[in-house]
């Protein structure tokens, strides 16, 4: 059997999935196990042959067309490495997911409105994949946007979520809108959809600048880029945990694959001009999702706003990419596309494991709020263990795999002196530094995340009685954490499985680098730069324990347990502690008063009042109040206006017709 | 043999920063105290303090977690790898290869992530406050360290130490505008990094003035030891870089012998020696800061490194 039908095949086991969960859905405990068992079979049986087809197959391609769709296109379906990449990181993401799901899902107290659309959504991310045709393609894309909207909206009734699922609705129609733009200047006046044929045509520079453009909004709203963005800290938190991370870790990668696929592969050769807008969007997408993170006390949506950051970073390093391809420096521009994909396998990993940890607090605690958790280090171990591990992967610390890939983007920075021109010269240290600045703001936010959450003392009582998970949950969450540290030690054989996709895309591929002495990764030359996890983590480890040993057997082991010192006074109030928006409060003050206009107010009591003293923080999202609510303003007011067309005479519409066919005459005539 | 010789080589670099490190901090507290006409105590004294909270028994938290008690270990291990990894006395050393410019920043941000989070563990009100304000500092901190980084690649092609050592040390490069405007911004980071005056005062216990201190007010006994010899070890590891990067000069080529490599480590030691007198005179005439001032002394770190890269944009020679 072809690989891509396998793949197909794995699809349909979802999609009769998701009916099964229809019919199922009386009886909750059986159906949950029943769905997610399932779920996570057919994610694994596609990850495996997805996986297995990259390896084995470098530059092939398997393609298979059913005779459904339109009846002059029928739905062309196509493996090739890149495909098959991004599915290794769908279905990865998806058995995790559904692994988490056996536990975190008994919590459930709606499961017929998550169980039958969690097998869709992953079945129709997995179909977005795999599309080789423009019509099959956005309409795989509009059944993972509707899909994952439904559970977006599975807790309707919780306050917020409404609003959060239709301003989601919006901005997906909106993404659609462009990319179906963008696919109609694609396949020009001809109008051939498929994507062999687009890929064969020869599309004009401003075209070309066009469909880049149009990619960013289409793209770029789902991936959530600046501005584009304002949905997904909405949305994504507002799912169950386990759809959070499906959404943050894995759709956010769909939506990179669309740019890839269609910018990389359809568009052919860039203008080096285009990779600026990416360069420049991407930093600041990666800079400002991290602040907005950092003003974030809900955990979930700190969460959110980090993908935010880590999809800048993305596109960060494809403008990279673009910027050398466009100047023929293939090289440099394997290295930073291969350190986009492995970006986006690396996200994948911590971000799914992060917002289940998210998920656990939340079935432990009932509480999304850091300023009610705490402590939970003392009553949460596992749990604890494997979401510090994700936090330090996040933060880009070595040894862990996050590390690597900025590792790789900041070497691809340094390359950049060989760009012949002087705007990306001097645009690409910046960024360099921007880039920089974002890695060192998610170390605190994640300082801040887990700090707040997990030590300290506990802030509710919630926290103070929270008990760890059940094992399934605790499994999924282990394995994507012996990941994120095995990709962070292992960087070589990562780098190498990605090298088929770069040499099918730029057609050319970073040196091997598995066969290097001691599993080295040596980018470009050894005496330009190199980087071994393996040792850094050996080394740690190593002399860590000489030490520990050492002082165990020479210096003194006594400890005394006492009360915590605080310099002589420590309030036995937990609201005394530093909470969410206190830690934040230096760098508020230092990038918020621009970009936030963020400002505190002091209340004191007058004089022998014994009224507390309040802070107020008052923070303003730039973007929804100077683009998004003028926009809807206006849209609003237009819409009022119009309303009065509707109640027209009959006579009335019959002049509006007639003035319209009137009008389009003269077009016409004036036109030819 | 070569091998053994590599590993001795490299043995005698880890355990020579090891030794080194609160011999500097002793020295540069007293030519500290001399400078204000105080007698001030021996230069061997930070160790006689290690030794001392070696043997003290930790008072400990009630509420204090795993974390707070590994935090110690993981920190002064990871900064102890990357002190290691910077070249000292010669180049070439076994292991450079594991470790560019940017994974011994990398490591130094391990280590700091680690204790900003021990400094929340407690949930005491100073814990809180050294750890957001660590934070912050790192995150204005990193990106000028970046653009360090990349003005000094530029100059010698390479973020791999070694390399950029020996081509510094090399006749070519002749004195360069770039590379001064770099080495001003390092030793900005390296002030903002250590916790020097005027970002920080090591010496105080002055509780809203503090950041790092602040962090590790819960510390006691050996734990306590190790945080302050990671301290000691990431001072020297700063001014180790900044001679490396900059001063290479006497810096022995790996493989010259034992008779260069014994040159090396005393032109090393002396260099070391010189920059603990300059980083004493400079706190000595220099007043700390309010927090809120820092941004913009590292905004001119930023700055300065960003205008070093232009000018080797706009010529390779400046």
């Amino acid at each position: 059997m072809a690989a891509v039908a396998v793949q197909l095949w794995c699809v349909a086991a979802l999609l009769g999935t998701a009916v099964v969960a229809v019919a199922l859905s009386r009886s909750r405990q059986l159906a949950t196990t029943l769905i997610y068992g399932a779920t996570m079979l057919a994610c694994a049986v596609a990850m495996i042959g997805a996986g297995r087809w990259l390896l084995d197959h470098p530059g092939g391609a398997s393609e298979l067309t059913l005779p459904i769709g339109l009846p002059w296109l029928g739905a062309h379906f196509r493996l090739d490495a890149l495909a098959a990449f991004f599915l290794v990181v769908v279905n990865l993401g998806g058995a995790a997911a559904s692994l988490y799901g056996v536990g975190y899902g008994r919590h459930e107290h709606a499961p017929h409105r998550v169980l039958p659309f969690f097998p869709a959504f992953l079945a129709g991310m997995n179909l977005v994949v795999l599309a080789d045709d423009a019509f099959s393609y956005l309409l795989c894309w509009e059944f993972m946007s509707l899909a994952s909207w439904a559970l977006v909206m599975a807790h309707h009734r919780e306050s917020g979520n409404t609003r959060a699922g239709y301003v989601y609705l919006v901005m997906a129609s909106f993404g659609t809108l462009a990319l179906l733009l963008a696919f109609g200047f694609l396949a020009g006046p001809a109008g051939d959809y498929g994507f062999a044929a687009i890929r064969a045509a020869a599309h004009s520079p401003s075209a070309a600048t066009l469909v880049l453009i149009l990619m960013l909004l289409g793209a770029g709203s789902k991936a959530g880029l600046v501005p584009l963005h304002v949905w997904l800290p909405l949305a994504h938190p507002a799912a169950p945990s386990h759809v959070s991370a499906l959404m943050s870790g894995v759709m956010t990668k769909v939506a990179i694959y669309g740019f890839i696929r269609v910018v990389f592969d359809l568009l052919g050769p860039p203008d080096w001009s285009s990779s600026g807008i990416v360069l420049v969007l991407g930093g600041a997408t990666a800079v400002m999702g991290i602040l907005y993170a950092l003003m974030e006390k809900d955990l979930k949506r700190l969460l959110a706003y980090s993908t935010i950051e880590n999809v800048g970073i993305i596109f960060v390093s494809l403008g990279l990419a673009l910027a050398f391809q466009a100047n023929g420096q293939a090289l440099p521009a394997s290295l930073a596309f291969t350190a986009a994909l492995f970006h986006v396998l690396n996200h994948s990993f911590f971000k799914t494991l992060l917002f289940f940890g998210a998920g656990a607090v939340l079935t432990a605690t009932g509480e999304r709020d850091m300023d009610k958790l705490g402590g939970l280090i003392h009553r949460m171990p596992v749990t604890s263990v494997v979401f510090l591990v994700g936090c330090v992967a996040i933060s880009a610390l070595p040894p862990f795999n996050g590390f690597v890939s900025e590792w790789l983007i900041f070497q691809a920075v340094l390359q950049s002196p060989s760009l012949p021109q002087w705007g990306l010269k001097i645009m690409v240290p910046a960024i360099g530094a921007l880039l920089a600045l974002a890695a060192a703001l998610a170390a605190a936010c994640f300082v801040k995340a887990y700090g707040i959450s997990f030590l300290s003392r506990p802030r509710s009582a919630a926290a103070e009685t929270a008990h760890e998970v059940d094992g399934f949950s605790l499994a999924a969450m282990a394995i994507l954490a012996a990941l994120c540290l095995l990709a962070g030690v292992l960087p070589g054989v990562v780098i190498d499985a990605l090298s088929p996709i770069a040499v099918e895309i730029l057609g050319h591929r970073l040196a091997p680098q598995s066969g290097l002495a001691w599993l080295s990764i040596v980018p470009i030359a050894e005496s330009k730069g190199s980087y071994n996890g393996l040792l850094v983590l050996v080394f740690i480890a190593v002399s860590a324990s000489l030490l520990f040993g050492a002082i165990y057997a020479y210096a003194s082991h006594a400890v005394r347990r006492v009360p915590a010192w605080g310099c002589g006074f420590t309030d036995p109030a937990p609201a005394a502690q530093y909470s969410a928006a206190g830690f934040a409060q230096p760098i508020r003050r230092v990038f918020g008063t621009l970009l936030f206009h963020a400002s505190d107010h002091v209340t004191m009591p007058a004089p022998g009042d014994i009224a507390p003293a309040r802070l107020r923080i008052e923070l303003h999202d730039l973007v929804w109040e100077r683009v998004y609510a003028p926009l809807v303003g206006a849209v609003g007011y237009t819409a009022n206006r119009l309303d009065r067309l509707q109640l027209l005479t009959i006579r009335g519409y019959l002049s509006l017709v007639f003035a319209t066919l009137v009008t389009l005459l003269l077009v016409l005539a004036i036109w030819s | 043999m070569v091998v053994i010789s590599d590993i001795l080589v490299q043995g005698i670099q880890m355990l020579l920063v090891f030794l080194l490190a609160p011999l500097l901090t002793g020295f540069v507290r007293k030519v500290k105290a001399r400078l204000l006409r105080r007698r001030g105590p021996s230069v061997l004294q930070p160790y006689r303090d290690l030794l001392r909270l070696l043997r003290k028994e930790v008072v400990l938290a009630d509420n204090a977690s795993w974390l707070f008690r590994a935090t110690p270990y993981v920190t002064f291990a990871a900064i102890w790898v990357a002190a290691a990894l910077v070249p000292t006395f010669a180049t070439g050393l076994l292991f450079n290869w594991t470790a560019d410019l940017i994974v011994i920043v990398a490591l130094l941000g391990t280590a700091r992530f680690f204790l900003a989070l021990a400094g929340m563990d407690v949930g005491t009100a100073f814990g809180g406050i050294g750890s957001s304000r660590e934070v912050m500092i790192a995150a204005l901190a990193e990106p000028a360290m970046l653009l360090i980084v990349f003005c000094v690649a530029l100059v010698a092609g390479s973020t791999q130490l070694s390399t950029v050592a020996n081509f510094i040390a090399s006749s070519q490069t002749g004195l360069r505008v770039s590379l001064g405007m770099a080495m001003i911004a390092l030793v900005i980071v390296a002030l903002a990094e250590n916790a020097r005056i005027p970002v920080d005062n090591p010496a105080t216990h002055l509780e809203l003035t503090m950041v790092h201190e602040a962090m590790i007010l819960e510390y006691s006994g050996r734990h306590l030891a190790m945080i302050e010899f990671g301290a000691f070890l990431k001072l020297l590891l700063y001014v180790s870089l900044i001679v490396c990067l900059f001063f290479p000069w006497g810096i022995a080529i790996f493989g010259a012998g034992p008779l260069s490599y014994v040159v090396g480590a005393g032109v090393y030691v002396l260099k070391v020696g010189f920059a603990g007198f300059l980083l004493a005179l400079f706190e000595t005439a220099t007043a700390k800061m309010r927090v809120f001032r820092v941004p913009q002394f590292l905004g001119a770190a930023l700055m300065l490194g960003l205008l070093g890269t232009l000018l080797l944009f706009v010529s390779k020679s400046l």
